[in-house]
């Protein structure tokens, strides 16, 4: 099989998950987003190890080790956002903006003026 | 060179082989299925099409003979991730049916980031690897029987490590959605 056919398949996904988790709103359509950019690290750590023949099978083993962590992340992640949701009511990304950059008194004077 | 030569004869873009034609089939599909996950309004629906396109992927690795990984994507993803985010669409009280706000304001700027990204990281990878083939041929690489001898006789410490590291997520996650009784406050 032609390399470059998995390795396009991988910058595809990885391309879509991106566009997901900056455009998505909903905090649980966000970490679907990274599970698809996971993923296509997953496909392309299997194919360089298969095209590869590695005598350790490293990027298999690799990939086991990521989809165990994508689940410790996706586990920390949703408690993370019912947390959220149960003290702000919402689970929207736009509307948690505590640590926003505050404009300062200056600013305000200068509009103000 | 005459080697370069040899393989570039015996393989080529105007003759795919089977495992070729299906991968770029069930790739489609695959792709498809993470645009719409990306794209629908319909919350419980994206998770769903997840379902497809992670199912998709347990179909490439198969075609890319790590039948062990397939199995555990459908396993782990498809078995207990996907079921993870329905239940956490639910417990936020997400909407059935179509929600106008499913997407941010940023939208523009992330579809052009998207393609900048997908542009250069296609050219590139196309660009490096034109003329790389895989050999499939010979016994299975991503076997039950391999994958577990390499698993506990080279990566025996960072599996431990790993185990640990999903037992303290597992206390995590408990520790940060139980609730608190009103005196503890």
């Amino acid at each position: 099989m032609h390399l470059a056919y998995p390795a396009v398949l991988a910058a595809l996904l990885f391309a879509v998950g991106l566009y997901g988790v900056l455009a998505r709103r909903n905090a649980i359509l966000v970490l679907m987003s990274v599970e698809l950019m996971l993923n296509a690290v997953n496909l392309n750590l299997v194919a360089f190890d298969v095209w590869l023949r590695d005598a350790l099978h490293a990027g298999q083993a690799l990939t086991l080790f990521t989809v165990a962590v994508a689940a410790a992340e996706i586990g920390i992640g949703l408690a993370i956002v019912l947390m959220v949701h149960r003290n702000r009511g919402t689970s929207d990304v736009d509307r948690l903006r505590d640590t926003r950059e505050q404009p300062s008194a200056e600013e305000k004077a200068e509009a103000a003026a | 060179m005459t080697l370069a030569a040899t393989t570039a004869a015996a393989h080529g873009f105007l003759s795919p082989t089977g495992v070729e034609v299906a991968f770029v089939l069930v790739g489609l599909a695959t792709l498809g299925a993470a645009l719409v996950t990306v794209t629908t309004r319909q919350l419980v629906h994206a998770a769903l099409w997840l379902v497809v396109a992670l199912g998709g992927l347990a179909v490439e690795y198969l075609l890319l003979t790590a039948e062990f990984i397939a199995w555990v994507q459908v396993l782990i993803y498809v078995g207990s991730v996907v079921v993870l985010l329905l239940f956490g669409l639910m417990l936020t009280k997400a909407p059935i049916g179509r929600s106008p706000d499913a997407d941010s304001g940023n939208r523009p700027v992330a579809l052009a980031v998207a393609l900048a990204a997908a542009a250069a990281l296609v050219w590139v990878v196309v660009d490096a690897f034109r003329t790389t083939w895989i050999d499939l041929d010979g016994p299975a690489q991503g076997s039950t029987d391999v994958i577990g001898q390499i698993l506990f006789r080279h990566w025996v410490l960072p599996f431990e490590a790993l185990s640990v590291l999903l037992l303290a997520a597992l206390v995590g996650a408990i520790v940060l959605s139980r609730k608190k009784k009103e005196d503890e406050r």
